[in-house]
């Protein structure tokens, strides 16, 4: 895919070079910016986010990206934070979120059998067929790593378990989201996020 | 995987594919050559092995500044582990937290058993520092979560090098006072010693060097192992 021009949305966190590394090696150009014409012209968005969704919202609006955002109509992937941005709003500091999805992402609650944050690889188990899962069996692993969580609606397409079953990939129009990280999740990652790129508008 | 400076970096290029090709579920690098007061440390092996590998990695040694844990989280690690400078520095494990996140912050805990109960070491990476605290391990590791660690691995020095089986009293002991993961670490020596830590402590995970490095274990081959035992895995 030479050809495939990814916007990811720049909204902070120090970590995203593991996502432009992941669609390096998947041959696919992309590029790191808040600059909303670029957003708006490119074939694929990604939606990345590590850290506290009111710093990752702040930073979306102090580029007047929200509008942008949420008026997007080619493919759109959240990842991680990026999935929780994609709902009305978190209770992580109960910032108001973009409002695609309808759901108030919620802390995952923590005890001795389940710590907090889950970090580590999940089975993800697929609700239905959909072009995100080609060639990933269902119950394959992924890695995640998170605190909060969405859950379960009729926007899920498939889920994994901490103590109750909470949403793994959604999708909401031209809006997807994983909860874990395809880019850290092996080969199966590496084929969801090919699977992505292959979506068009 | 533990190194110093005059390893070549292909080295452990090839190591960390091998190992991710294999099934690893993650790596650690251990960068002892890391100096705190060198601050021209050349850390473009952390970008390397970014590109190079599609499962999360910890970077662990010599991080004593946010700065610092920025320059390796920029470059593509997951998480940077912090030992002995959390330990001169406590503050430091939540501005790192609050400025990066949880799940990003390991604390390394180096502990070992005296008399009735265990203490915390410190700077064990140097034969001519190496000290034990005045810190309690079970007290140092309930502190650091509250100043905002996201994952605890604890080496247990007792069983470290001796590939005897992990600590199981010490570590099921520590898990008690854990809300977050706890990674189990030092005296892996068969494949038997992965499946009791995992039955015996409820361990988020088990780190292991030597039996790997030394190719007595292949992960394939472990993994199979546990998978077979009854425990949930990645195959």
């Amino acid at each position: 895919m030479p050809d495939t021009r990814v916007a990811i949305v720049d909204c902070g966190g120090a970590n995203l070079a593991s996502l432009s590394n992941a669609l390096d090696r998947l041959g696919a150009v992309s590029v790191l910016t808040h600059d909303a014409a670029i957003i708006r012209n490119a074939q694929h968005v990604i939606l990345p986010g590590v850290g506290a969704a009111a710093d990752a919202m702040q930073k979306l609006a102090s580029h007047r990206l929200i509008e942008v955002i949420a008026n997007l109509s080619q493919p759109v992937l959240g990842i991680c934070l990026g999935m929780q941005l994609l709902a009305e709003a978190s209770a992580e500091d109960q910032s108001t979120c973009l409002g695609i999805v309808p759901a108030v992402a919620q802390r995952l609650p923590a005890s001795l059998d389940m710590p907090v944050p889950n970090m580590g690889w999940c089975k993800v188990h697929q609700h239905q067929n959909h072009e995100l899962f080609a060639e990933i069996d269902d119950g394959s692993y992924f890695y995640f790593v998170h605190s909060f969580v969405l859950a379960e609606g009729g926007y899920t397409l498939a889920t994994a378990d901490h103590a109750a079953p909470f949403t793994a990939v959604l999708a909401r129009n031209n809006f997807f989201a994983t909860q874990f990280h395809p880019e850290r999740s092996a080969a199966a990652g590496a084929r969801l996020l090919r699977n992505f790129l292959r979506i068009r508008r | 995987m533990q190194f110093r400076d005059h390893r070549v970096v292909g080295d452990i290029l090839e190591l960390a594919e091998n190992y991710c090709q294999a099934g690893a579920d993650e790596l650690v690098f251990y960068d002892i050559s890391a100096s705190p007061d060198d601050r021209t440390v050349d850390r473009s092996w952390v970008s390397r092995v970014a590109a190079l590998i599609d499962i999360p990695f910890c970077v662990a040694g010599g991080i004593r500044t946010v700065e610092a844990a920025e320059d390796i989280l920029r470059r593509g690690a997951d998480k940077i582990s912090i030992n002995s400078p959390a330990l001169e520095n406590p503050p430091l494990i939540s501005e790192l937290a609050k400025r990066f996140g949880s799940q990003c912050v390991v604390l390394g805990v180096d502990s070992r058993r005296i008399d009735e109960t265990w203490k915390v070491y410190q700077y064990t990476g140097d034969i001519q520092r190496i000290a034990a605290t005045d810190r309690l391990t079970k007290e140092w590791i309930v502190e650091a979560q509250q100043r905002g660690a996201g994952e605890i691995v604890l080496n247990c020095m007792n069983s470290d090098g001796v590939r005897n089986g992990y600590d199981i009293e010490q570590l099921a002991g520590i898990r008690t006072n854990c809300t977050v993961p706890l990674v189990a670490s030092g005296g892996a020596g068969c494949k038997q010693d992965f499946a009791e830590v995992f039955e015996r402590t409820g361990v988020s995970a088990a780190l292991a060097a030597s039996v790997f490095h030394s190719g007595d274990i292949t992960i394939p081959d472990l993994k199979y192992f546990l998978r077979r035992s009854g425990i949930e895995v990645r195959l």
